[in-house]
C-alpha cells in the first residue's frame, strides 16, 4: 500500500521537476570563487605584527569555493548539500551578500532573504513589537512593510497579548516562536535557508519542515543548505553536492544524497565513481518505506520512555546483492552512535544468500527501548558479504524520533542495575 | 557543471512573468541602497538610544548628568586653581558648551571602535550596508547631544548672555563636527576587527586630544609652539567658532587667533581624515564579516 504511494509521488515529483526546469531562472551563479586566508597564528594586534612581520604573511589559503556555477529556477526547492567545511555555508553567505566572492557573478531576480539564524538582531531590552520591526528591516523589508507584517507575525506566534513585553521577559519557547513567526511571515521571492534553523526538538524541526513545504507549494523559490539527506530526499526538486569547494553533482536529489553518503563513508567520491557527469551511480538498494510504530501498530515519531520501539524498513535491491548484511544504528542528535544491531537474511535451508534485483526486503521487529528522553536517529546500512568491519555500500536513510518521558538522566540509555549504597560498619 | 546554464531555454513557458535578474555584488559600505541605509540607520540609532538609557532609573537624564558632573569638577579646578574665570569672559558657560561638544565627539568615536565587533551577530548573519553601524553610533550620540544643548542654553541664558542670530551657526558647527566624528568612527570601527589595539590606542589618543583641543581654555590663552600645534587640530576652528558665535561675540576668529596658514592646514587635515575614513571603510567593508 505504502509502496503504491511512493511510486505515485515519484512520478508527480518528476512532472513537477520537469515543469520547474522549464521555468525562468531566478538565481544564476557563474564561476564563483572564494578563498579564505587563514593565518597560522592569528595576528590580532599591532605589536604582534610589528614584532613578527613575517608571521603576518604565514597564512594558509582555504579554497572555500572553486569555479561553482549553477542556477535555480522559479518555484524550485533547491538543496545545497555537503559535509562540514565543504564550502556550502560560504556559498550561502556569498549569495546573501554577507561575504564577497573573489570572482564570478551571482544574479538573482526579486528580493532574496537569508535565514541563517532565527531572530537575527533580537534585542532583549526591546519589546517584541520593536524587535519584529527591527528584524524585518534587517531582513530587507521596508520599515512600513515590516510594521504592516507585525500583526501577522504576532498572530502566528500566538503572542498578541505579549506584544509589549520586553523580550528578556520571554521564555525561550516564546522567543523561538516569535523568531520563527518572523521567518514564516517574511515574504521574500527567494528564501535562503540554513539548516541550523531546523535544530531544536523534533516537533519544532517538523514545524519548520511543514512551513518549508507550504512555502514550496505556494510557489516560493527556496534554497536550503543542509546535511540532512532525509530532507533533501523528501523536499528538494534538485540538489547540488559540494565537496572541498567544488561542485560535484547537480540534479536529482536522490542521487545527490547517495553521493553525499558515499563521500561520508568512503572519504571521497572520486576514487570509484568514474566519470563525474552522466554516469549511472552504483546504486545497490532503494528505500521503499521506513517507519516506527507503537505496540498498537500505529506509525509514530515519538515514543514513550520504556515503551518498545517497533521498527519497519522496506528496501528494494537495485541489482543482485550477495550475502547482504543489514545494520541498524541508533544515533543521538549529535550523530554519536549509541547502539546498533546487524541482521542477515532469514533463509530456508538451501536457499542462496542473495537478494535478486528488484526483490524487496523487510527489516522489522521490536526493540527494547533503553533510551532516555531526547531526540534520536536511525541509520540503516546495507553491506555486502559477511565481512568484518562496516563497509557500508549504502546508508539508506535517517529515521528521526523523539523519546519522551519524565525520567531524564545522564547519557542516553538506562540500564538494569543492582547497585546499592549502604553505610559501612565501623567508626564514623 | 556549467552545461546546466547552457541548456537553459532562452524563453521559458512562463516568460510573460520572466523575472529581471540583477547582480548580487556582496557587502559594501552602502550596499543595499540609500533608502535601506536610512531606515536601518534610524532604527538602529533609536534602538541603541533606548537600550542605553531605558534600563536606568534616571533614563535619558543620564546623558545630561554625565557632562554636568564633569563640568562641575573642571569648573572648580579651573576657576579655583587657575583662575581662568578672571581672564576668559563667561568662562563657566564656555566650559560647559565645550565639554558637551567634545563629549559628543568622544562618546561617538569611543563607542564606534567596538561597534562592528559588538554587532557581530548581525554583521555575520544579514546583508545590509555596513556604513549603518558607525553612522548609527554617531546618530545615537547626536540624540544624546540634544538634551545636553538644552541644558547648555539654559545656562547661557541664566548667565546673562544676550541671544544673537549667530547662535544658529552652532547648527553648522555641529554638522561639520558630525562629519569629522563620522569619518573618525569609520576609521576606528573598520580597523578594530583586524587590529584590536585600536581600542586602547584610541582611548589614550582621545584623552590627549581633550587637552590638545581648546576645551578647557580658548586658544588665546595659550602661547608659543604648543599653540601652533593645537591650531592644527581640525577640531580647534570649530571650538573657536562656537565660542565666538554662541558665548562671546568679541572673541577672536580662528584666523585672527592663529594664522591663515594654520587654519588652512587644519582644514587640510580635516579633509584628509574624511577621505581616509571613506577609503579605509570602503576597503574593509566587503570583508569585515570574515574578519570577525
Amino acid at each position: 500500500m505504502a509502496t503504491e504511494d511512493h511510486t505515485a509521488t515519484t512520478s508527480s515529483t518528476r512532472a513537477r521537476a520537469r515543469r520547474l526546469a522549464a521555468g525562468p531562472v531566478v538565481v544564476d551563479v557563474q564561476r564563483l570563487y572564494k578563498t579564505f586566508h587563514i593565518p597560522h597564528e592569528r595576528v590580532d594586534s599591532l605589536k604582534e605584527r610589528l614584532t613578527h612581520p613575517r608571521a603576518a604573511r604565514g597564512h594558509r589559503d582555504l579554497r572555500a569555493l572553486v569555479d561553482v556555477s549553477f542556477d535555480v529556477h522559479q518555484g524550485e526547492f533547491f538543496g545545497i548539500v555537503g559535509r562540514n567545511g565543504s564550502g556550502k555555508s560560504s556559498l550561502l553567505k556569498i549569495m546573501a551578500s554577507i561575504y564577497r566572492a573573489d570572482a564570478g557573478s551571482i544574479r538573482v531576480a526579486g528580493r532574496l532573504a537569508p535565514f541563517i539564524e532565527l531572530g537575527v538582531g533580537f534585542n532583549p531590552e526591546l519589546t517584541s513589537r520593536e524587535n519584529v520591526v527591527l528584524n524585518g528591516v534587517l531582513m530587507g523589508l521596508g520599515r512600513r512593510e515590516a510594521r504592516r507584517r507585525l500583526d501577522g507575525v504576532l498572530e502566528f506566534a500566538d503572542l498578541r497579548d505579549f506584544a509589549d513585553l520586553k523580550l528578556k521577559n520571554y521564555s525561550s519557547g516564546m522567543m523561538v516562536r516569535l523568531a520563527f513567526a518572523v521567518m514564516v511571515e517574511a515574504d521574500a521571492d527567494i528564501m535562503l535557508i540554513d539548516e541550523v534553523l531546523a535544530v531544536g526538538d523534533a516537533a519544532f524541526a517538523q514545524k519548520c519542515m511543514d512551513v518549508f513545504r507550504e512555502k514550496r507549494d505556494s510557489g516560493r523559490t527556496i534554497v536550503l543548505v543542509t546535511h540532512d539527506m532525509a530532507t533533501v530526499q523528501s523536499m528538494c526538486d534538485r540538489a547540488m553536492l559540494i565537496h572541498d569547494g567544488e561542485l560535484r553533482y547537480i540534479g536529482d536529489p536522490e542521487e545527490a544524497a547517495l553521493r553525499y553518503y558515499r563521500l561520508n563513508f568512503q572519504g571521497d567520491d572520486r576514487a570509484d565513481s568514474g566519470p563525474r557527469e552522466g554516469g549511472v551511480p552504483d546504486v545497490n538498494a532503494r528505500l521503499v518505506d521506513a517507519w516506527l510504530e507503537n505496540d498498537a501498530g500505529e506509525r509514530v515519531t515519538t515514543i514513550e520512555q520504556g515503551e518498545p520501539i517497533g521498527i519497519n524498513i522496506v528496501v528494494e535491491a537495485r541489482h543482485d546483492l550477495e550475502h547482504p548484511v543489514f545494520g541498524l544504528h541508533f544515533l543521538d542528535s549529535d550523530g554519536v552512535q549509541i547502539f546498533g544491531l546487524n541482521r542477515t537474511l532469514e533463509l530456508d535451508d538451501d536457499a542462496p544468500d542473495r537478494i535478486p534485483a528488484g526483490q524487496r526486503v523487510r527489516i522489522a521487529g521490536r526493540i527494547e527501548n533503553p533510551l532516555l528522553p531526547g531526540r534520536y536517529f536511525v541509520n540503516c546500512w546495507i553491506s555486502r558479504n559477511r565481512s568484518i568491519g562496516d563497509l557500508a555500500l549504502h546508508v539508506l536513510r535517517l529515521l528521526d524520533f523523539v523519546v519522551f518521558g519524565t525520567q531524564p538522566g545522564p547519557g542516553h540509555i538506562s540500564v538494569e542495575a543492582e547497585v546499592q549504597a549502604v553505610l559501612e560498619d565501623g567508626r564514623p | 557543471m556549467s552545461t546546466q546554464s547552457a541548456e537553459r531555454p532562452e524563453v521559458g513557458p512562463l516568460s510573460l512573468e520572466a523575472p529581471q535578474l540583477h547582480e548580487v555584488r556582496g557587502p559594501s559600505t552602502l550596499g543595499g541602497g540609500w533608502r535601506r541605509t536610512g531606515e536601518l540607520l534610524y532604527l538602529m540609532a533609536v534602538t541603541e538610544f533606548k537600550r542605553t538609557y531605558f534600563g536606568t532609573a534616571l533614563g535619558p537624564l543620564w546623558s545630561v548628568a554625565r557632562p554636568l558632573m564633569l563640568f562641575g569638577v573642571l569648573l572648580v579646578v579651573f576657576t579655583q586653581a587657575f583662575h581662568l574665570n578672571t581672564t576668559v569672559p563667561h568662562y563657566p558657560v564656555l566650559l560647559l558648551l565645550n565639554i558637551v561638544l567634545f563629549g559628543f565627539f568622544q562618546e561617538a568615536t569611543s563607542t564606534a571602535v567596538g561597534s562592528i565587533v559588538s554587532r557581530e551577530a548581525v554583521v555575520r548573519k544579514t546583508q545590509f550596508p555596513r556604513l549603518v553601524i558607525p553612522l548609527s553610533v554617531v546618530l545615537t550620540s547626536v540624540f544624546n547631544l540634544g538634551p545636553n544643548l538644552v541644558v547648555v542654553f539654559a545656562f547661557i541664558l541664566a548667565f546673562g548672555v544676550t541671544p544673537t542670530w549667530t547662535w544658529l551657526g552652532l547648527i553648522l558647527i555641529i554638522a561639520v563636527l558630525s562629519v569629522l566624528t563620522t569619518a573618525v568612527s569609520m576609521i576606528v570601527s573598520s580597523l578594530y576587527p583586524r587590529f584590536r589595539d585600536v581600542g586602547i590606542i584610541w582611548t589614550v589618543f582621545v584623552s590627549a586630544l581633550f587637552y590638545a583641543t581648546p576645551v578647557l581654555y580658548p586658544l588665546s590663552q595659550i602661547k608659543g609652539h604648543f599653540r601652533d600645534l593645537i591650531a592644527l587640530n581640525p577640531l580647534t576652528p570649530l571650538f573657536e567658532l562656537a565660542e565666538k558665535w554662541v558665548v562671546y561675540p568679541k572673541a577672536e576668529s580662528p584666523v585672527a587667533a592663529t594664522s591663515v596658514g594654520l587654519v588652512l592646514a587644519s582644514l587640510a587635515i580635516f579633509v584628509v581624515i574624511c577621505l581616509a575614513g571613506v577609503v579605509i571603510f570602503t576597503r574593509e567593508a566587503p570583508r569585515i564579516a570574515e574578519e570577525l
